[in-house]
Formats: C-alpha cells, sequence, structure tokens
C-alpha cells in the first residue's frame, strides 16, 4: 500500500481562466510559469491577451443587467454561498496560499480564515450600504426626494501583487457586493489562487460573468481595460506607481472611476471606502402635492 | 366689436417692468483677490467683462497668471492651518454670517447677475440668490457636526466614524452659467470642513465672485481662506496643476474635465467634476400635458438652455406626440425674450458672443443633418447675444443635436412607444447628469428611475436644486456629488492615527 502511494504519480491540474462563467484557455495559447518562493514549479499559468481582456469585458457588462438588478437580499444570500464553498476548499486554499505567498501552512490557514470572514463581511452588506450611504433628503419645498446608491457598471480590478487571497478577495468581494461585475486581473507572480477562486465561484450560484478572471502580466492586460470605453471604474490596487499613473490617465478618456493605489494592511478591518468607490448616487424627486397651509386637524 | 388679432395682442401686451440699475454699484475696475487684499495681476494683465444683452462694458478686470495662482495658492496654504484648526463651531459661524450677508445684499446681488450674465432677473432673484443664501446655511450647520458626516472612519482600529480631516487647500474651476450658485455649491462645504480655497471664476461672469470676496470681508472671515482669481482657461489650469493644491473641484464640459482628470493623474489630488449632459424627459401618454408642457419648457428654455442637467431631448411617446408638441409650440409662442432686468423676461442673452456661436453651430448642424427646425415668431434685440427657442422635431438618435450638449435653448424631440424603449433611448448617451418622468402612474416612475443612469431624476418636476441633496453624474457627466452630506466627502479625509491630526 504505501509502496503504491510512493509510486504513485500526481494529477496536476491545468489552471484556466475564468470568463463568462466558463473556463476558458487564454485567446493566445500562451502560458507562464509560475513557481513558489523557492522557485520552485507549480503550473503553467494562462497569459491573457487583450482578446481575453476585451472578452472579459463583454461578459461583464452581460452580466450587469441581472446581477445589478436582483435584489440585495439576493445578492447577499449568493455571496454567502461563496464563503460556505471557500470554507469547503479550505484545504485547497491553505496549500496554494502557502505556496504563492511563501509561508508556513499555518500561517497559510490564518490568511484563508480571514478571507473567509472577509467574504463573509461583505455579504452582509450588500443589504446594508444602502441605508448608510443614502437616504431621504429634507429639501425647503413640497418634495419628496431619495438619494439612492447604485452600481457604476463593470469594474476593472488589478488585484494586489503581495497578497494572493486574503488581498484578492478583499478588493473583488466589496465591488460585486453592491452589484458590479468585474474582471479581476490576477496576481502576476501569485495567480493560482485567484484562478481557483473562479472554479468556487462558479459553483457557488454567482451568475457566469459577475466576475472574470484573468492572470498574465499586469501591465499588458491592464492597459487595454484602462482605455476600454466600456469598463466603468478601475481598481489600481496591483499597480505600481508608474503604472498606476499611465493607467490614470487612459482611465480619464471615459472618465473612468478610479481607486489609486494605496498602502492597505488587508489583515486590517476594511472601512466602507471599497464599496463606496464603485457606486453612484441617485437622487429622484417627486412633488409631495402638500396639502396646502391650513395645518392639521389634530 | 370684435377686436382683430393684432389689436388682441396689443391690448395684452406687457408694459415694461425693468428692475433698477441704481442698487448695485459695479466699479470701473476690479482686482485679484489674495490673502485678503485686492490686488493687480502680477504682469499687470487686465480683461473686460460685458454685459452679454447689451455688450455695454461692465468693468475691467485683473487676469490672473501662473504667478499669482502660485501667491493665492501659498496665501490659502498659509490660512489653512488656523482656519482649520478653529473649532467647528467657529467656522459655522463665519458661514452663518455669510448666508445672512448674501440674504441682505440678494437684491443686489441679482441685480449684478443679471448684467454680468444676461440671465433673467426672475431667475437670479427667485432661483439663484436664495439657492446661494441656502447652500451657506446648510454647510454652516455641518461645520460641528462633521463627525456624524460618517467619513471619518478609520481603516485600523473600525473606529466608528469621529474626526475626519480636512484635505488642505481646494483650487476650484467654476463655470459661467451659474456664477454665484456654483460658487456657493463650492466654497460652503470647503470652508465648512476646515479647507481653505483658490477659486477661479469663468472670464465672461467675474463679478458676482469679486463682490462674494466683498462679503468675505464683511464676514471678517480670515485673511487668505477665500482666494478669488479672475482669469481665463490658463489660469485654471495652472491651479489644477498646482502642486500645492490638495483638492480640485471643477465644473464645466467634459473636454476639460477629462484634461483635468488626465493631470492630476498619479497625484495625491483628490477630483470632484461637474461635467456635461443631455439629459432625457420622458413624456408618458398618461402624462397630464399641461404640466408637462410646463416642465419641458423649464427643463430646456430655463437660463436659455445653459444648464448642464437640461433636459434637452424629449422622449414623448408616439400617442401623445402630436398633441404633446402642439400644446408646446403654443407654449413657447408665449415666452418673452428680451431685456434680462425686466421682470417679465423669460428669456434672457446667451451669456457671450463664442457661445451663441457654439449654439449656431450645432443647430444649422441640425438642420443639415436633416432634422426640421422650429421657432416661434421671435424678435430678437439688436445688440447683445441672442438665440430664439428652438425646436428640432425629426431627430434620430444618431443625429448631432440629438447626441451632442448644446448648452443653449435648443430642444431635439424623439419619440418612443414602450417604456424599454424610451429607457433604451434616455440611456443611449454618454453622458449621465438627470433625466425627467412624466406620467400619473406611481410605479411606471419608480421603473423607469431605477433603470435610468443617471444622477438626477426628476419625476412629473424637472430643475428642482436644493442644498440638502446629492447632485451629480454617471459616467462621462462626472464623479463626485454636491450638496446634501454627500458633498462633504470630496473634501474630507478619514481621521489620522492617534496624535497625528
Amino acid at each position: 500500500m504505501s509502496t503504491e502511494q510512493q509510486n504513485r504519480l500526481s494529477v496536476f491540474k491545468t489552471y484556466k481562466l475564468y470568463v463568462g462563467g466558463k473556463f476558458p484557455r487564454s485567446e493566445s495559447g500562451r502560458v507562464y510559469e509560475v513557481t513558489d518562493s523557492k522557485g520552485n514549479w507549480l503550473a503553467n499559468a494562462p497569459q491573457s491577451s487583450r482578446k481575453d481582456a476585451r472578452d472579459a469585458v463583454v461578459a461583464a457588462r452581460k452580466a450587469f443587467g441581472g446581477w445589478s438588478g436582483a435584489t440585495a437580499y439576493n445578492r447577499g444570500q449568493v455571496l454567502y454561498r461563496v464563503a460556505e464553498m471557500l470554507e469547503g476548499r479550505r484545504d485547497q486554499f491553505v496549500r496554494e496560499v502557502a505556496d504563492a505567498d511563501g509561508i508556513s501552512k499555518s500561517k497559510a490557514g490564518a490568511v484563508v480564515d480571514a478571507a473567509v470572514d472577509r467574504w463573509v463581511w461583505y455579504a452582509g452588506w450588500t443589504d446594508k450600504i444602502g441605508q448608510i450611504v443614502g437616504g431621504a433628503n429634507p429639501v425647503a419645498g413640497p418634495f419628496f426626494n431619495l438619494s439612492t446608491p447604485e452600481p457604476t457598471g463593470v469594474v476593472a480590478v488589478l488585484a494586489p501583487q503581495d497578497s494572493s487571497f486574503l488581498g484578492l478577495v478583499s478588493v473583488v468581494a466589496p465591488v460585486i457586493a453592491t452589484g458590479n461585475t468585474a474582471v479581476v486581473i490576477a496576481s502576476a507572480t501569485s495567480p493560482l489562487p485567484a484562478l481557483s477562486l473562479g472554479e468556487v465561484l462558479a459553483t457557488s450560484d454567482l451568475p457566469g460573468g459577475v466576475v472574470n478572471v484573468l492572470s498574465g502580466k499586469t501591465a499588458e492586460i491592464a492597459a487595454p481595460l484602462a482605455a476600454h470605453q466600456d469598463v466603468n471604474a478601475i481598481d489600481l490596487t496591483g499597480a505600481d506607481a508608474e503604472l498606476a499613473r499611465d493607467l490614470e490617465i487612459a482611465a480619464a478618456d471615459n472618465l473612468k472611476r478610479v481607486l489609486r493605489p494605496q498602502a492597505v494592511d488587508f489583515t486590517a478591518m476594511p472601512g466602507t471606502e471599497r464599496l463606496t468607490a464603485f457606486l453612484e448616487t441617485k437622487t429622484v424627486w417627486h412633488p409631495t402635492g402638500a396639502l396646502g397651509v391650513s395645518g392639521s386637524s389634530y | 366689436m370684435a377686436l382683430s388679432s393684432a389689436a388682441l395682442s396689443s391690448a395684452f401686451e406687457y408694459a415694461p417692468a425693468p428692475e433698477s440699475r441704481s442698487v448695485v454699484d459695479i466699479a470701473p475696475s476690479y482686482g485679484l483677490f489674495i490673502d485678503g487684499e485686492f490686488t493687480e495681476a502680477a504682469d499687470g494683465k487686465v480683461f473686460k467683462t460685458v454685459s452679454p444683452s447689451t455688450e455695454e462694458v461692465l468693468s475691467e478686470v485683473a487676469r490672473a497668471g501662473t504667478a499669482d495662482v502660485d501667491r493665492a495658492v501659498q496665501a490659502a496654504r498659509k490660512a489653512f492651518a488656523k482656519w482649520s484648526a478653529l473649532p467647528g463651531s467657529e467656522r459655522a459661524k463665519y458661514l452663518f454670517r455669510i448666508a445672512r450677508i448674501i440674504q441682505e445684499r440678494s437684491r443686489e446681488l441679482a441685480v449684478l447677475e443679471t448684467l454680468d450674465n444676461g440671465k433673467p432677473i426672475k431667475e437670479t432673484r427667485d432661483a439663484d440668490l436664495p439657492l446661494v443664501a441656502a447652500h451657506f446655511f446648510y454647510y454652516a450647520g455641518w461645520a460641528d457636526k462633521l463627525d456624524h458626516a460618517g467619513f471619518g472612519r478609520r481603516t485600523a482600529d473600525g473606529h466608528s466614524g469621529a474626526n475626519p480631516r480636512p484635505l488642505g487647500v481646494a483650487g476650484q474651476v467654476i463655470p459661467w452659467n451659474f456664477p454665484l450658485l456654483m460658487l456657493a455649491w463650492k466654497i460652503a462645504p470647503a470652508l465648512a470642513t476646515g479647507n481653505t480655497v483658490v477659486l477661479k471664476p469663468a472670464e465672461t461672469t467675474p463679478l458676482s465672485a469679486l463682490f462674494f470676496a466683498d462679503i468675505c470681508r464683511q464676514a471678517g472671515l480670515p485673511k487668505g481662506v477665500v482666494n478669488i482669481l479672475p482669469g481665463y482657461g490658463d489660469a485654471g489650469a495652472a491651479l489644477v496643476g498646482h502642486p500645492d493644491v490638495d483638492k480640485v473641484a471643477f465644473t464645466g464640459s467634459t473636454a476639460v474635465g477629462k484634461a483635468i482628470a488626465r493631470s492630476v493623474a498619479g497625484t495625491e489630488k483628490k477630483v470632484t467634476l461637474e461635467l456635461g449632459g443631455k439629459g432625457a424627459n420622458i413624456v408618458f401618454d398618461d402624462a397630464p400635458i399641461d404640466q408637462a408642457v410646463e416642465g419641458i419648457v423649464t427643463g430646456i428654455f430655463f437660463n436659455q438652455g445653459q444648464v448642464c442637467c437640461a433636459g434637452s431631448r424629449l422622449l414623448v411617446q408616439e400617442s401623445v406626440q402630436e398633441e404633446v408638441l402642439d400644446a408646446l409650440k403654443r407654449r413657447l409662442s408665449t415666452l418673452r425674450l428680451g431685456d434680462p432686468l425686466d421682470k417679465n423676461t423669460d428669456i434672457g442673452a446667451i451669456n457671450s458672443a463664442e457661445q451663441l456661436a457654439r449654439i449656431q453651430k450645432l443647430a444649422d448642424t441640425g438642420e443639415a443633418e436633416g432634422a426640421e427646425r422650429w421657432s416661434p415668431a421671435c424678435e430678437l434685440p439688436t445688440s447683445g447675444y441672442w438665440f430664439a427657442p428652438t425646436l428640432f422635431t425629426g431627430v434620430t438618435q444618431a443625429h448631432t443635436v440629438a447626441r451632442d450638449e448644446i448648452f443653449g435653448p435648443v430642444l431635439s424631440v424623439l419619440s418612443f412607444r414602450t417604456p424599454d424603449e424610451a429607457v433604451a433611448k434616455a440611456n443611449n448617451t454618454q453622458y449621465g447628469l438627470s433625466a425627467g418622468i412624466w406620467t400619473e402612474k406611481g410605479s411606471r416612475i419608480l421603473a423607469v428611475a431605477n433603470k435610468l443612469r443617471a444622477g438626477v431624476v426628476w419625476a412629473n418636476t424637472f430643475n428642482k436644486f436644493d442644498p440638502t441633496s446629492p447632485f451629480g453624474g454617471y459616467k462621462e457627466s462626472g464623479y463626485g456629488r454636491e450638496g446634501g452630506r454627500h458633498g462633504l466627502e470630496a473634501y474630507l479625509a478619514p481621521s489620522s492615527p492617534e496624535g497625528k491630526r
């Protein structure tokens, strides 16, 4: 038995992109070597092309109507379902995170737990953010007037380079919690946890296209996304200062909402900033038909 | 005895009812307002500001250049330390003082604004000035309540929201369509939150901002807290690009907004942009037609259509199109165009010769592309810049007049059959600032409002504003919101770690 096990050849996984609810290889047919922190080969990850980026935007746009139109309660349920699936795959993610981030299994375990908890935290926000940032405005006139937050649309997310899973979850969950759809560029050097997250999302009732995961060279994939006329916002967390500046300039072409990179401690509790960064505020007015000045009879 | 129609119309002519100019005393020349003093531009440059309705030169104004921008930013930086350290309740009192003085001087300011901008006195008196005062009152009250605004969150320990801090020096560039109102939208929240301000009014309408400088003096506002730099686009660009400006606020064209977004890329500057629009005003077949017609008129002819949130695309349900258009044309024939200082005037002058030329060119393009142009019989004054209220029918979504912001009294009429089609057409634009819905059916209002990609939706009303209400656009209409609690966010950073206020 034991000799049999020693001789058994393990089954490798071909890591694939996650686009439109499917798992395509890169359109370009390219891959690149992903290694652990000691330089040991882990897998050949797809090296996404501009075309993959554009396909992902098409998928994200197609999914936007349904996802943004779903009830906040429903979105919360779906997000919570993702946390359930993550918890079930804990061992896989601990292994992948330990390899990706070059940390011990026990530290990786803490990171994965924190990521699952973070996802749960954001799942609970879907039906509360509107109450926190919206409301009735007491206008000086006979009008009823409400401000409500709405998702801004398709958000390109450059996941942090150095936190392959907790950082990834921390930037993806808030984007979709509020009803946006996302095109995510995984950490260039450590993309495997992100590609595995795609597998989790695919089995979590999340409609295809709501999150799309691309791996490859961040700058190469980000450039067409920043310039894309059908992308509404971009989170530059995973860009260095020079790339961030170039992408911000490109994003100005259609006035994308830009979240600039900043030093973030992903282990700390996030505030609402990543939720509100990708929200619009809509104010709707209607006359009240005030009943005159005679006052109440009470 | 029956009266002929000519006799009938003359029988009901209004006598002129001009507002007196004597309430405002315009000096022959004005300087820049820097560090509490009026001063000449460093290079001695000046420009003339004219009254658009008569082309009369009102005054000669110093024209800010790069050196002046630098001087003003330094003054604002110096003033920031003390101003931001004041208790909020003290800042509040300054803002309340300003609000009160604006109320006291509102007649003077209304006449001044009408002279310099060309808009009817009816609008400056009844819309602009009351809103200007209201904005200062509203934000005055926030100054000592910022801990409750919810923007002080600290990421490290999930701190609840206390103690947000101001950003520093705000560089603000405003347009000519609502000179004093845009000033109020920018300055009131900036001061309430403890920032100091360098504001550049538009080159065609610098006067009310300079009068505001005098109001700051009357209110005893510390020197350097508010600086006013009349000037052209070069001064605006220098202000936006100044390395010691922490916050940029701009209202104006989308093209300039994009240039600003590019120029601040890679910096720490926080930016809000209120840009162009091509608002859809959607009239359903069950709408109260007379009210809708009033709303259409307000939507596009208020301030000569020089409004970013104007309802410049009328989407009318096919079954009532004829009825609505007939009523609309009848109503337009009763609008009075002429002397903006006349209290009976509905439509004043276009703000400048350049703007008039732009409107004329776009209207000509509309005709050239095959849309049908209509205006009521309307005599235009011989001097000044004028454009008759204009309708385009037979417009398709591809027409220039349906796509480009005209920023003048030009309405493009399109039709639709179903609510879905109305929403699709309304959203078929690069812009997303405003929209209108006219229907008696409440559920349809909510359903359509929900699907419109616009920052402000007016249902059975149009062009309503209030300081408590966030205003701002989706898509290429810009980012950020002004007004309401949301308007504070652009001027605040989360509280810093302990001891680093």
